[in-house]
């Protein structure tokens, strides 16, 4: 046993670890990207050649995963929320096959968007697959939990979805590691009726699946993540997930003894909530995320006990935290200081110095003589380019959409249909797109910000490094319509001129901006002086 | 013992150095932490904040409810004062008064001035002079959390081992570095507090 203060995420990558993965797939995405980088970091990881570099993007990831859980070894595949609409064909089919070493599919929600386009939750893609489900509350109960996720996912032979949500993610606490366990041998089963999913072989797959709901069910009844903390009363409340530690951080703070029901393994369990709803006059739900067992609780009858997210006891959107539960349960909420009026918004900013910066500008610039100003874009911190001063792009909807949505503008008739896309977003899912727009010779203009690495989410390696062009050529975009250019102050007369000669092009175009991000590039200059000062 | 701290500032000042340390030093001094920070967008020359909870008990919630923080420790004067409604009534603020101004309607400095003085408890100092004065403007976190020590509740040697052990893989100079700035905070902080005591 050893202690360490690590982040939520980390704790998982440990847990792992300590589980004898034999991989993880993983594109970063807040707030799960640390769970890989723990793995990246880790020296007994690299001593037992954990496979761990980062994937194109979701969808191959989990795949992978699920091949080196055919193969016998246990895997983990990382991803945000939305990473796992970019999975999803995986994931269900994944619940159809079923596995062989253990898959635990790591997935971190972002309630109140800290950093996300959408609040989607994952239990619902869990119920989806009708696979099972574990949303532990606190940093410890994540480390142990992944572990036994692991033994969960063999016993069942499924995957097993791991939810936490930013919160628990992104905050440090004290972890106990035990000792770990040996990875799995190399055991493949080559077993066509399980894997091929061939019309007569899924139909049995999913009877089997549909069969082994009850076991579900019956394990959820005895997993220790569902639990009863007893107490007096006519009011109870059942807590899920993290919401479990607002709840008890009310019950602490005001002194109270209140009976709570801790929910954190799915399919609900059901038995254990109907005894709990009937002992009492008013429960209330506490859920991080959708109102997802609120929904179903209530029923289409509803149930006039039932206080929650539905009814307006809780807000319908955003994270939760102590202060709301508090105020749910008609506590007296003291007086707090209002934020004083001269407090003024500061949004985040594109760095000083970032090529992005130039680019912008020479976008906007050579904008200004077209008849329209519209650009298409995407994800990443380019993002920020659609922020005053550069108020540049005017889409941000899913990885890769910049150019297709280019690609559709421009069959409506758009021109010119300019596209921005960072390079890892562009290997992520754009390259398939630009595929499109080259099968219909669409007249876009399809920009990506190159940096060489996945910025937003810390400074990733980003798979498209160093072979844009070489991948633009093979995906068949004319040699001469590639152009690269730095985006510099001394480049920006240069750069407009180039934007505005593939804009006037009758087909696809690629210009890459090509400079190295300074966040990353200063990174590898300190590791540089660091490792110097070593020697 | 409770404490619970509001770490406050701008993406890329130093906040979660500071959180480092003090976590650092809170394990070293056998007590428990919960501390919750932001990673992602914001980080990118936005608000940034972090939530620090020490006590000698198991801690709950991740995030520090409205109105029990006992300090805000704030690298930039704005930022002290958008966490208010966390602190505490008599809740003590530790700021920097140099202001960064990344944005187009960044308040007046004396409005802010005043809107921070007219705040129960407060020490208001311009660490980036101490931090030069240390050795490197860069050391200006360290500055502050000198300056903020006594409210931590964490006895200052605890806060040095802290800081040792988290820039120690850097070398030598820079652990020294920044406990120079820790102690010149420090020493800013006593004869402050001492000149309130006298009138």
């Amino acid at each position: 046993m050893s202690h360490h203060l690590l982040l939520g995420a980390e704790a998982i990558g440990a847990a792992a670890l300590d589980a004898g993965i034999s991989g993880v797939y993983a594109y970063p995405g807040t707030p799960s990207t640390e769970i890989t980088e723990f793995i990246q970091r880790a020296p007994e990881a690299k001593h037992n050649s954990v496979r761990s570099s980062w994937s194109a993007n979701e969808k191959t990831a989990l795949e992978a995963a699920l091949g080196m859980s055919f193969a016998g070894k246990r895997s983990l595949c990382c991803m945000k929320h939305v990473g796992l609409n970019v999975a999803a064909d995986a994931f269900i089919n994944a619940a159809i096959t079923g596995i062989r070493g253990g898959l635990v599919i790591a997935v971190a929600d972002d309630p109140s968007m800290h950093s996300s386009q959408n609040e989607q939750d994952s239990r619902i893609y869990g119920k989806f697959a009708m696979i099972p489900v574990l949303e532990p509350a606190t940093q410890q109960e994540l480390y142990d939990t992944t572990i036994t996720a692991f033994q969960l996912s063999e016993e069942l032979r499924l995957p097993v979805l791991l939810r936490l949500t930013t919160r628990l993610s992104h905050s440090r606490a004290g972890i106990t590691r035990h000792a770990p366990r040996q990875q799995n041998p190399l055991d493949p089963e080559p077993d066509p009726n399980r894997f091929v999913l061939i019309p007569a072989n899924a139909r049995k797959q999913y009877q089997h699946l549909l069969e082994l709901q009850p076991e579900l069910h019956q394990r959820s009844e005895t997993s220790p993540l569902n639990r009863l903390i007893d107490g007096p009363g006519t009011t109870g409340v059942i807590a899920f997930g993290i919401a479990h530690n607002y709840v008890m951080e009310t019950r602490a703070t005001y002194g109270l003894s209140l009976p709570v029901l801790k929910i954190g393994q799915y399919p609900l369990p059901e038995k254990m909530i109907r005894t709990f709803i009937t002992r009492f006059d008013t429960i209330l739900i506490a859920e991080e995320g959708y109102p997802v067992a609120e929904e179903y609780l209530r029923g289409i009858d509803g149930n006039p006990k039932l206080r929650g997210r539905l009814d307006g006891t809780l807000p319908r959107s955003g994270e939760l935290d102590t202060d709301l539960i508090a105020q749910a349960l008609g506590l007296n909420n003291h007086d707090t200081t209002p934020i004083p009026d001269i407090v003024t918004n500061r949004p985040p900013e594109l760095c000083k110095g970032c090529g992005h910066r130039d680019m912008f500008n020479a976008i906007n610039a050579a904008m200004q003589t077209e008849p329209h100003h519209q650009v298409f874009s995407d994800i990443g911190c380019y993002t920020l380019g659609a922020l005053p001063p550069f108020s540049a792009i005017h889409t941000c909807v899913d990885m890769g959409a910049a150019i297709t949505m280019a690609k559709g503008a421009s069959d409506a008739g758009m021109q010119p249909a300019v596209a921005v896309i960072g390079d890892s977003t562009f290997t992520h899912s754009g390259m398939t797109g630009l595929l499109d727009c080259v099968n219909d010779n669409n007249t876009v203009t399809i920009i990506i910000a190159d940096n060489d690495t996945t910025a937003m989410t810390g400074g990733q390696n980003s798979s498209a490094t160093g072979r844009l062009q070489q991948l633009c050529r093979g995906l068949g975009v004319q040699e001469q319509h590639i152009r690269t250019l730095v985006p510099l102050k001394n480049n920006h007369d240069n750069n407009i001129r180039i934007l505005q000669e593939e804009f006037a092009h009758n087909g696809v175009s690629i210009v890459i901006f090509h400079r190295e991000c300074i966040e990353t590039a200063a990174r590898k200059a300190k590791q540089q002086l660091n490792e110097t000062h070593k020697k | 013992m409770h404490n619970n701290i509001i770490l406050a500032g701008v993406g890329g000042q130093g906040i979660l150095s500071i959180a480092a340390v003090i976590d650092l030093a809170a394990i070293h001094s056998g007590l428990t932490i919960k501390q919750a920070e932001v990673h992602g967008m914001s980080q990118r020359g936005g608000a940034v904040q972090s939530h620090l909870r020490i006590a000698d008990h198991p801690i709950h919630s991740d995030l520090i409810p409205s109105g029990q923080a006992n300090l805000i420790l704030s690298i930039e004067p704005m930022e002290a004062l958008r966490y208010l409604p966390w602190l505490r009534p008599n809740g003590m603020i530790v700021t920097s008064t140099d202001p960064v101004k990344n944005i187009p309607d960044y308040p007046d400095e004396q409005n802010l001035r005043k809107a921070l003085e007219a705040t129960p408890a407060h020490l208001l100092l311009s660490a980036h002079q101490l931090a030069k004065q240390a050795g490197s403007p860069r050391t200006t976190n360290m500055v502050i959390l000198g300056a903020a020590a006594a409210w931590t509740g964490l006895a200052p040697n605890a806060l040095e081992h802290g800081i040792r052990e988290l820039f120690q893989r850097k070398g030598e100079e820079i652990v020294t570095m920044n406990i120079t700035a820790f102690r010149s905070g420090q020493q800013y902080s006593n004869k402050a507090t001492q000149k309130t005591a006298h009138t």
